[in-house]
């Protein structure tokens, strides 16, 4: 077991890395909706099953398959924009209509939870009865649609001793890394970023400087719908599937990201999501594959214990977008 | 006239918070909202300020009735609010908060940011410090300051000087005084009712959602009612002085030194209140 362990180091360390990015990605849309209307999205998890389909979609239309090199990368970023402009719109119409009604009536944190779950079962239910079966000519049962569209040919990028690096696993990785970049400069550069920080930290204060609240959370869903999409490509480089449930399991583990880096705080979403990567990616290889979300659990409830406010959560008010 | 409230209600739920308030401020003016705690002061000020929706009634600013205008565009109309309890943005530097200030407005704020500075030095030895461990008289400053760089053309301040050394309040309200002087109308909201009147021009005493009376401020610092229930007692004792004289009951009460006791009798013009001459806030020699 062990010994599995130390063999499978590097390539578990870059699966963890890999899959820990998207984690990340989808964890930011967490954070940042709690940060500033203090709501869990639960249909934050299907906002990203909308691009997986998105991405698939995107593979299928573009009728390529067995791509590497630059033309993998291309297909990837091109699939990343389609997803993420879907996921994006789909963020920003959730909000609109599940969410901002109940907030313009002044309703209770538990009223827009409730609303957040059922919106994530009419958004489930509309793709595998009638998107999925309509958009993919798949069969009309509520099955999974695994190893639907391939597209990405692997192979070892780089490959120094016992590291080798897939080309997928790298292109997911940087691509994580230059959105989560482009995040950090559209929060802590732009006047927009300058007013979500705002009212993540005083609304009221917010409102007193002039901000629109109205405008500040479309943005927000807007970016963590975005990014959910971006990482939903990426997931689907990965993974090749598309299921209507794909989120449930995906949108957890984000959120235990977002919890375990401290929610609110942008870093600790990208800190949270590697981590959980990691720690599922070592556990698979230290006790076998069948206990790897067991494992990650098993970290956070440990984490939480010690911190309650997560690996970079201060208190909530200190939380630095 | 600048500001005109007539006649709001407002309620928070089913309870009545006020029950009917009038009040004007003119231009150039200060007015303050003085009243016991839960009086209605501080849910006066967030409704001007668009926190708060009106029941009834209305609120004209600068000749147009802004009762339906959105909060986030009423600064830009002209109203500038330093909140109760500060409401600084925690994990925002301090320089980071004040540019907040100017969210609503475009171009270059250097000047703005500068004459914020200059009225407290403290601030800008303390550019990159975050808002959330300033101290609570420092973060008052910074909450001022912050209402300062929208430029407003009135600004209500709801209890600036709560939870202040009495040194430093002295130096807050020598500080409004000054703000004043420069331009701004003060609606200012304050516990320390006697410091309050005696900077202001008139005055509005609320009593449970309602004004139950509104005078001259110099008037009400003699009327025996006012003063038997806002001005008894203890620092306040010396208000029965009359309000030319130097309010140096605060100063003296704290561990300012003779020399930084303010002059009495600033001659800056007749919209000034006769009170305090500006002085800036200096440094404090208990920290830094
Ligand atoms: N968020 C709220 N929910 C319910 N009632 C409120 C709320 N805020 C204020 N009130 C009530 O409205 C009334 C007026 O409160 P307000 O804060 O305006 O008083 P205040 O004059 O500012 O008091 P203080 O001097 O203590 O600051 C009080 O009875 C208060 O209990
Ligand atoms: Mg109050």
């Amino acid at each position: 077991m062990f010994s599995d362990f130390i063999h499978q180091f590097w390539p578990s360390t870059i699966d963890g890395l890999s899959l820990g990015a998207v984690y990340a990605l989808v964890a930011l849309g967490y954070t940042m909706v709690y940060g500033v209307l203090r709501l869990i999205n639960f249909a934050h998890a299907d906002i990203f099953m909308v691009g997986t389909f998105a991405a698939m979609w995107t593979v299928k239309t573009m009728g390529v398959s067995d791509l590497g090199g630059l033309a993998l990368v291309g297909a990837i970023l091109l699939s990343a924009l389609v997803a993420g402009a879907v996921s994006g719109g789909g963020a920003v119409l959730l909000e609109l209509l599940a969410y901002r009604p109940l907030r313009k009536r002044g309703a209770s944190r538990l009223a827009a939870l409730i609303s957040a779950i059922g919106a994530s079962i009419v958004i489930e239910q509309l793709f595998a009865t009638i998107v999925v079966p309509q958009v993919f000519d798949l069969p009309k049962e509520k099955g999974k649609i695994a190893q639907a569209y391939h597209f990405v040919h692997r192979t070892d990028l780089i490959d120094i001793g016992p590291i080798k690096i897939a080309n997928d696993r790298l292109i997911i990785f940087l691509g994580a890394i230059m959105i989560m970049i482009a995040l950090d400069q559209f929060v802590n550069r732009t006047k927009l970023g300058r007013g979500i920080r705002a009212t993540a930290q005083d609304p009221e204060s917010a409102v007193l400087m002039g901000v629109n609240i109205d405008r500040v959370v479309t943005a927000t869903f807007l970016v963590g719908g975005v990014m959910a999409g971006a990482a939903a490509a990426l997931y689907y480089a990965r993974f090749e599937e598309a299921w209507y449930f794909s989120g449930f399991l995906l949108g957890i583990k984000a959120f235990t990201a977002a919890v375990l880096g401290g929610i609110g705080n942008i870093r600790g979403a990208l800190v949270g999501g590697v981590a959980l990567g990691l720690f599922e990616s070592y556990g698979s290889s230290l006790f076998g594959s069948q206990w790897k979300d067991v494992v990650a659990f098993s970290v956070l409830i440990l984490v939480l214990m010690f911190r309650p406010t997560g690996i970079l959560g201060e208190s909530l008010q200190q939380a630095r977008a | 006239m600048l500001l005109e409230i007539n006649d709001i209600h407002v309620h928070y739920g089913k309870i009545a918070a006020l029950k009917g308030i009038s009040a004007e401020v003119d231009e150039g003016e200060i007015v303050t909202l003085i009243g016991a705690n839960g009086a209605g002061k501080t849910t006066t000020l967030k409704t001007v300020s668009g926190l708060r929706p009106l029941t009834s009634g209305s609120i004209r600013f600068a000749g147009e009735d802004i009762s339906k205008m959105p909060g986030h565009k009423r600064v830009l109309a002209g109203i500038g609010q330093s909140p109760e309890g500060r409401g600084v943005f925690p994990g925002m530097t301090v320089e980071e908060n004040l540019l907040m200030g100017a969210y609503a407005r475009r171009g270059n704020f250097s000047k703005e940011l500068a004459e914020v500075y200059e009225l407290f030095p403290r601030l800008a030895e303390r550019k990159s410090q975050p808002g959330g461990t300033m101290s609570g008289g420092e973060q008052q400053m910074l909450a001022i300051g912050r209402a300062l760089m929208a430029k407003p053309k009135v600004l209500l301040l709801d209890e600036p000087s709560m939870g202040l050394a009495p040194k430093l309040v002295q130096q807050i309200f020598s500080i409004i005084v000054e703000i004043n002087r420069r331009g701004t109308t003060v609606l200012l909201v304050e516990q320390n009712a006697s410091q309050a009147l005696q900077i202001a021009h008139r005055a509005y005493v609320l009593e449970t959602g309602r004004v139950v009376k509104s005078a001259p401020a110099a008037d009400l610092l003699d009327d025996p009612q006012v003063r038997a229930a806002y001005l008894g007692g203890g620092a306040e004792a010396q208000v029965g002085a009359p309000a030319e004289e130097t309010p140096r009951d605060a100063a003296e009460a704290g561990p300012a030194s003779e020399e930084e006791a303010p002059r009495g009798g600033a001659a800056t013009g007749e919209k000034t209140p006769p009170v305090a001459a500006p002085t800036r806030v200096e440094e404090d020699d208990e920290s830094s």
